[in-house]
């Protein structure tokens, strides 16, 4: 193995949350900085030939490569696992920007009680059945605290939208659900498209309160603060699962790489997998890595950042053997806990007119709240959270949307009928879309596969997880008021996707896995403290989504950014001044 | 090394020029006389010509338009089956391989090429000379396969994926359906067209950027 020469900071990951300690620490700071990313080097500006649905939404030519490095995925810790083999219920992205470069870009901010989920929760339903097995816990920040970095974040991307909550007031045509803003988004909401708008009034009129998405997908032309300037969105509709051809959308290539790749104290080395961290008596001395080529090298460094996606930030932790593991049996140990997906389920509607659904962005649309978080739900009716529902005109191409008929046309699956029904109702539909919270629960969580491995022999990291009566609750009671909705439309109302009596990996969901190497208020109960600095390793720091102690119902990115922010600030600010445990 | 094998497809298919309104119907046809060999990646030409009767029955060519056979999806699957998808390069791969519930998904050994190779003797020898109804007998009887799963799930694309991936031939399929292609902006059209449609000619990627673009199927691994 090769040693290189030692750096101030490596950090293991190219995405959003990398990119963005990179450059804070670049600016503020003259320590050298090293990013070791396992996929391709990406550039802003090379995305137009990517306008190719087959390639790029279908066969998912950004994601990560399955071939190489996969995950398994049981129900229950008696089963034994299979490894998820082709996409798949999550996409995990890979290459320089992540997966926020072919995100969709919807922007929420979680609700305050979220970050106090485990006290909430004991408050309102006290000995409650429904919560026996839940983990929730309260993360060690408040959303109060955490409301100027919503806000840095949201002026970063230049998110479009509109307040339905300011510093308290609720403001009709927003979001009056949401927690309580300081300022007006940076940019007003996005055009609207026919569904949406339908759905918008439709909605008003059900008595809801419909507000526009908030999206990371520029409303109009914008310069941030750091002195990016972006063109506004041009709706062309290959957006979710491709780079954006102009810019118009929130990216790491496009906002913080531009910052960083001419700073002599900055390196970004692309094709670099990072196998383990490597730490002696309580201290991270650097990681070592395997190039594209194959050749092994030791990247020595003061402070470690681990800022991978979800899973691979507990699945390095777990193969560098740092941290104690979870056992659920127990309930020991902290390393692999809490982790969930999202409840996600959908129904499909049919209208009499063309939608142009090749028109849009990831973020343009209309949502509701107003069966989210604890809303008019109680225990005795088994449910006690709820979640968002939205329609959406995210841009879909013919591939996705071919062959999409009321059930009551055809049953035919080929042949002159389909075609012919196909034909007569295509571009005729869309989904209502529900996205809720997950609680934690105890059964669920992550650790090591002890059969399969990656091209490298490394075990792969193995999924424990499954639903529970909660998150059946939660998908069947966004089909009944999402029917009514549809109805209300005048729409004919197609299939319901439910989630199923299992944990399916066969169809998308949501690529907002969470948890693993949780932050929370004590070392007891999470792996690092509120400013995401390991508690047993000071020099070891570790950002994203794996550590939300729970999932909202809401998109985490903002979240994931805002708490990277708060990050970034604890260790310039205080860790390299002082250098030692923060909490 | 294998003999090259062609496949003989009526010039018309490849050059001639057909619009289809958005409510299905001929607006203009023009074909072009005789015969164009295409050079086949993957399979032989016997089995192209079964594939392509299949196609034929899934996404027929009838009185609610052009279907598989005039916008070439053959050429569509021989060139994905050819490439990199085609042999597994991003499907995990490794052993053991054990049977699981439905909701792990295809937990098969076999690649597409695999599933190809073993699925198209099942139509039989004499498939592409058999009258419609009789291949429709043939297909139904394997309808649940993960076989004809995949072959109907390609037919679909050929139709109507990018023409630079060998299928959807004189953007034929984009026609039928109305679907401009790739477009550099809806920004004034997306607020207007409101329960209408948007009609414009479709355009190629490469037509819209004015220069070749490569597939994922013809890039060297």
């Amino acid at each position: 193995m090769k040693r290189l020469k030692p750096v101030d900071v490596v950090i293991v990951g190219g995405g959003f949350t990398g990119l963005l300690m990179a450059k804070e620490i670049t600016a503020r700071t003259s320590h050298s900085v090293v990013i070791l990313e396992r996929g391709p080097a990406r550039k802003n500006g090379q995305y137009a030939a990517g306008m190719d649905e087959l390639d790029y939404a279908v066969r998912l030519k950004m994601m990560q490569n399955l071939a190489n490095e996969t995950l398994t995925h049981r129900h229950s810790s008696k089963a034994s696992a299979v490894p998820v083999r082709q996409y798949g219920s999550f996409q995990p992205g890979t290459g320089t920007g992540g997966a926020a470069e072919h995100w969709g870009g919807l922007s929420y901010r979680f609700g305050p009680e979220i970050f106090r989920l485990g006290s909430d929760l004991r408050e309102r339903h006290p000995g409650s059945k429904i919560t026996d097995n839940v983990t929730a816990q309260d993360w060690g920040v408040t959303y109060d605290e955490l409301e100027a970095n919503y806000w840095r974040s949201e002026q970063m991307m230049g998110v479009s939208g509109k307040a339905g909550n300011l510093r308290g007031e609720k403001i009709t045509g927003g979001n009056i659900f949401e927690g309580p803003r300081r300022q007006e988004y940076p940019l007003p909401p996005h055009k609207t498209s026919y569904v949406t708008s339908l759905f918008q009034k439709t909605a008003l009129d059900a008595g809801y309160h419909p507000y526009p998405l908030p999206a990371a997908t520029l409303s109009q032309a914008y310069k941030n603060p750091d002195g990016v300037s972006r063109a506004g969105c041009a709706y062309c509709g290959f957006c979710t699962r491709f780079g954006c051809m102009i810019g118009a959308k929130a990216q790491p290539t496009n906002l913080l790489l531009p910052l960083l790749e001419h700073k002599k104290n900055f390196t970004l080395r692309a094709g670099s997998q990072v196998r383990r961290v490597i730490h002696r008596d309580g201290m991270a001395e650097g990681v070592s890595y395997t190039d594209a080529s194959g050749e092994e090298f030791e990247q020595p460094a003061r402070i470690v950042i681990l800022s991978s996606w979800t899973l691979n930030n507990s699945r390095l932790l777990l193969l560098s053997k740092l941290g104690e593991p979870y056992d659920p049996n127990t309930g020991k140990g902290t390393l692999g806990k809490n982790l969930t997906h999202q409840v996600s389920a959908n129904i499909r509607f049919f209208l009499d007119k063309h939608l142009n659904n090749f028109m849009g962005a990831g973020g343009l649309g209309f949502g509701i709240d107003d069966f989210d978080g604890s809303n008019g739900f109680d225990a005795e009716r088994g449910l006690l959270r709820g979640g968002t529902m939205r329609v959406q005109s995210s841009g879909e191409g013919p591939l996705q949307g071919f062959g999409r008929i009321p059930p009551e046309e055809t049953k035919a699956q080929w042949g002159s009928e389909w075609k012919k029904a196909s034909l007569k109702w295509h571009d005729k539909s869309t989904q209502i879309a529900f996205e809720g919270g997950h609680f934690p629960y105890r059964q669920n969580y992550m650790d090591l596969d002890p059969t399969y491995t990656d091209g490298f022999g490394d075990p792969l990291i193995r999924l424990t997880l499954d639903w529970t009566d909660h998150e059946r609750a939660q998908a069947n009671m966004a089909i009944r008021v999402s029917t009514e909705l549809a109805r209300r439309m005048g729409a004919k109302v197609g299939e319901a996707r439910n989630l199923g009596t299992r944990y399916s990996v066969t169809f998308y969901q949501s690529t907002h896995v969470q948890g693993g190497t949780i932050m929370g208020a004590s070392p007891d109960q999470s792996v690092v403290n509120p400013w995401l600095q390991h508690w047993k390793m000071p020099n070891l720091w570790i950002t994203g989504g794996s550590t939300f102690p729970q999932s909202a119902s809401g998109n985490p990115t903002l979240t994931i950014l805002a708490t990277t922010y708060r990050a970034a600030d604890a260790l310039i600010d205080r860790y390299f001044k002082h250098p030692g445990a923060l909490a | 090394m294998k003999r090259r094998e062609f496949l003989t497809v009526p010039a018309k298919s490849l050059g001639g020029l057909l619009v289809y309104s958005l409510a299905g119907e001929v607006i203009r046809l023009q074909a072009q006389e005789g015969v164009v060999h295409v050079p086949l990646r993957f399979f032989t030409e016997a089995e192209a010509r079964t594939v392509q009767a299949a196609c034929a029955r899934i996404f027929p060519t009838d009185e609610s338009g052009p279907g598989a056979t005039e916008a070439n999806v053959i050429v569509y699957i021989d060139h994905q089956l050819a490439g990199p998808w085609g042999s597994d390069k991003r499907r995990y791969t490794k052993g053991p391989w054990v049977e699981s519930f439905p909701e792990h998904g295809y937990q098969g050994k076999e690649s597409p090429q695999e599933l190809y190779r073993a699925g198209l003797p099942k139509l039989g020898e004499d498939f592409v000379s058999l009258p419609p109804a009789r291949q429709d007998e043939r297909l139904r009887a394997i309808e649940r396969t993960t076989f004809f799963q995949l072959l109907r799930t390609h037919t679909i694309e050929g139709m109507f994926s990018d023409p630079l991936h060998g299928g959807n031939a004189g953007l034929i399929g984009w026609q039928l359906v109305g679907f401009p292609g790739p477009q550099m902006s809806y920004r004034e059209e997306i607020d207007k067209y409101h329960g209408m449609p948007y009609e414009a000619k479709p355009k190629s990627l490469e037509q819209v950027l004015g220069r070749k673009v490569q597939g994922w199927e013809d890039e060297k691994s």
